[in-house]
């Protein structure tokens, strides 16, 4: 009599998802790598030092998987939340008081502050490795990119709770943008840019109101920063990673010592 | 909410015995891990990768020390009460010390000379620091004085801000991660020196992803997740009062990862330091590649083959970018005054504020006239030439050391810059360096001469 487990892995319904046997022999570990979706993101063979912990530490992945964890929380996190001045604050204490047990809003508040972390570290190691030099030069400046996507990605989502801490931080924030040389409205030469004597750049035409969509961080504020923050800014983030990941894999693998 | 000190020791007793217990854990596995090497070193011959080490039984026996140490300051720590903790406190004199040496106008210039001097002294002594057994010293004391710090309860109280905590946390991944690269580096280099290849070259064999790669990602994945659970679950998302317009916190502060810009606001105008340098920032990082034309450093770790490099970024990074958001987020409290580690945040401090514009300085104290000032009821074009000939002498210092300092530097220290890099290159690392350098040369200025502004144009809301 076939066990159990080998009358699954003898099925039909096993054999069209994994089209090979268990990888425990050279062979069928070349063949998961090369024919799993999840995996084909990996070459099939990679120099020892390249996926050292120690050189590597691994920060890249960790971040790719925060990135995942965050996406996995938030759309859970949507479920329970609306972005509007009468519901955005009421929706979160709720999360708080009715399901107490409740860890999510948590693990997203602090997955999002680890990958911020983790983006630096990153960074961090791969100029230290010296990795953005040719031919990874242009992997750097999508990193670049991320990582700025990864900040405002933080930045957007730190005013969806909408209390004290989250309006006056995205107010500190962005009251920078007021300050935008020649389209800030309070920024240096704002006042040259006028037509017939009326001035174009003013408080509600300038930097900081495209930014918020009003004069201070209001509603349209957080409609604004909810579409970027769950849609956007994610969408910006998958497209860069792609580009990211198949570029490491382009420019010869994880660098190492020529 | 105001704890006495009795209650405020019982409220971090559960914390920091459970520190004090992890302390002991640690060092329980240090001492385990070096003996196991210890017993294996009398079976196996010695090889290039694992040469003799005859301390091995000392080390372990230290780290044993330590364990038991800790596991005594455990339950100490857990009893909360005064007298139990009083030989983990932090001693009432220290706490008088700092607090009487960050007083006054003084704590930021404090601040960053110390920081900067610590992470010189850590480069120039890195052959030492980075030797296993300093740095697991170093790295014992560094958790030590936070748990110390910890009995202190304006301190606890802004570390255990809830927000706060994934700082403090940065701050240990930091020195870990800078230590593994820089031992890294030195032994690469100390290889260099004797003709040999990178220890990454040894490991130049090819292995396969599956298992090797797909096993290592899968356990980081389960470590990160069961961090990530463990945090959420002691530790809670911060919610305040429902967001009010009217009323302002004081201080309010960006996000924490932006504080070091929001620090820059102390010597910049918003459209300097909030615009201005971020675009730079990012811009500077993206230009990197392209800049560095040394071809060496490329996939190891090494310090002496890259040295101008390694030292910029970290000024950039370490000094500018981390050192100021600490201070941003722990030491500037209401209205942004600078406060010490265990200092009350005091609505009513008052630290003098008395800046002076260069204009001030060079037609008032030195020349001794009045600034120059346009005659009511002239021109726009006119007031303008009265504005610029008034703060002429800061933008006759700013031109120059934008325009004469790269021809100078790319005749003097930097003429194999130059050389190899060509005049446009050049010129952008020049500038970039000098945009970067704004930021010290500024903070030197105001601590010593109490420099407001190099140029003072608030009619045209540019001052910088
Ligand atoms: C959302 C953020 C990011 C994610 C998820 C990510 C992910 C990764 C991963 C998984 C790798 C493979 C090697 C490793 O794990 O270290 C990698 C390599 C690399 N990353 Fe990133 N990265 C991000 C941001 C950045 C940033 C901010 C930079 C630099 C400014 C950067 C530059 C690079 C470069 C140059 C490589 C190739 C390194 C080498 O071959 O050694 N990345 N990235």
């Amino acid at each position: 009599m076939p066990s159990l487990s080998e009358h699954i892995k003898n099925s039909q319904i096993w054999k069209s998802i994994f089209r090979h046997p268990m990888p425990v022999d050279r062979r069928n570990r070349i063949v998961v790598v090369l024919t799993n979706f999840f995996l084909h993101l990996h070459p099939v063979s990679v120099k020892k030092q390249g996926i050292a912990l120690s050189y590597t530490w691994c920060m890249g992945g960790v971040t790719f998987f925060l990135f995942l964890v965050e996406a996995v929380t938030g759309v859970l996190l949507m479920f329970y939340y609306r972005p509007t001045l009468e519901w955005a604050f009421k929706d979160i204490l709720e999360l708080r008081d009715v399901s107490s047990m409740g860890i999510l809003r948590e693990i997203h508040r602090w997955g999002a502050h680890a990958m911020v972390i983790t983006v630096w570290l990153h960074m961090y190691r791969v100029f230290l490795t010296g990795s953005y030099k040719p031919p990874r030069e242009f992997n750097w400046v999508v990193g670049v990119i991320l990582l700025l996507l990864t900040l405002l990605l933080s930045f957007t989502g730190y005013l969806l709770p909408w209390d004290q801490l989250a309006i006056w931080a995205i107010s500190v924030g962005s009251n920078m943008a007021k300050a935008h040389p020649f389209l800030g409205s309070a920024g240096p030469g704002s006042s040259l840019l006028s037509v017939g004597g009326i001035n174009l750049i003013t408080s509600a035409s300038d930097a900081r109101y495209g930014l918020l969509g009003a004069r201070f961080v209001g509603e349209e504020t957080l409609n604004r920063f909810y579409i970027l923050h769950c849609i956007a800014i994610p969408l910006a983030v998958s497209l860069l990673l792609a580009i990211h990941f198949w570029r490491v894999r382009k420019d010869g693998g994880i660098s190492g010592p020529l | 909410m105001h704890l006495s000190h009795e209650e405020f020791l019982q409220s971090v007793s559960g914390f920091l015995g459970m520190f004090y217990l992890a302390l002991g854990l640690m060092n329980g596995v240090a001492a385990y891990y070096l003996w196991q090497l210890a017993e294996a070193q009398h079976h196996h011959a010695p090889t290039a990768e694992h040469p003799q080490d005859s301390h091995l039984g000392n080390k372990s026996f230290g780290c044993l020390f330590l364990a038991v140490v800790f596991s005594i300051m455990s339950p100490l720590a857990f009893s909360g009460s005064a007298t139990m903790m009083a030989p983990i406190s932090l001693p009432q004199f220290m706490v008088d010390g700092v607090n009487y040496l960050f007083a006054g106008s003084l704590g930021p210039v404090l601040y960053s000379t110390l920081s900067v001097g610590l992470l010189a002294v850590l480069f120039l002594g890195r052959r030492f620091f980075v030797r296993p057994v300093v740095a697991w010293i170093v790295w014992n004391c560094m958790l030590v004085l936070l748990a110390v710090c910890m009995t202190n309860p304006n301190f606890a109280s802004i570390v255990m801000k809830p927000d706060n905590v994934p700082i403090v946390a940065m701050v240990y991944l930091l020195a870990f991660f800078t230590w593994l690269a820089t031992a890294q580096a030195v032994k690469n280099d100390d290889r260099a020196k004797d003709g040999l290849p990178p220890l990454e070259k040894l490991d130049d064999e090819k292995i396969l992803v599956w298992p090797d790669l797909v096993y290592t990602e899968l356990i980081c994945m389960v470590a990160i997740t069961a961090v990530l659970i463990l945090w959420a679950v002691v530790l809670k998302a911060p919610l305040e009062e429902p967001a009010d317009a009217a009323k302002t916190p004081n201080p309010s502060k960006a996000p924490w990862y932006f504080l070091g810009l929001q620090e820059m606001l102390v010597y910049y105008d918003p459209w300097f330091a909030g615009v201005v340098a971020p675009l730079v920032i990012v811009g500077g990082l993206m230009a990197i590649p392209y800049l560095d034309f040394n071809k060496l450093g490329n996939g190891y770790y090494t310090i002496d083959q890259r040295k101008f490099a390694y030292v910029t970024f970290q000024f950039g990074f370490l000094v500018l970018w981390v050192t100021f958001i600490i201070l941003g987020t722990f030491l500037r409290g209401p209205n942004w005054n600078f406060f010490g580690p265990f200092e009350q945040w005091d609505v009513h401090k008052v630290v003098p504020l008395n800046n002076v514009d260069l204009s001030e300085f060079f037609w008032v104290q030195w020349l001794g006239m009045p600034k120059p000032k346009a005659p009511p009821d002239v021109g726009a074009g006119a007031a303008l030439g009265f504005a610029i000939w008034r703060e002429l002498p800061g933008i006759l210092l700013l031109l120059g050391y934008f325009t004469l300092l790269p021809p100078i530097l790319a005749t003097t220290v930097f003429r194999k810059f130059f050389q190899k890099m060509g005049l446009i290159r050049f010129m952008i690392l020049a500038s970039l360096l000098l945009l970067m350098a704004l930021f010290p040369i500024k903070m030197v200025l105001r601590w010593s001469f109490n420099l407001k502004y190099i140029i003072a144009l608030p009619e045209y809301l540019a001052n910088f």
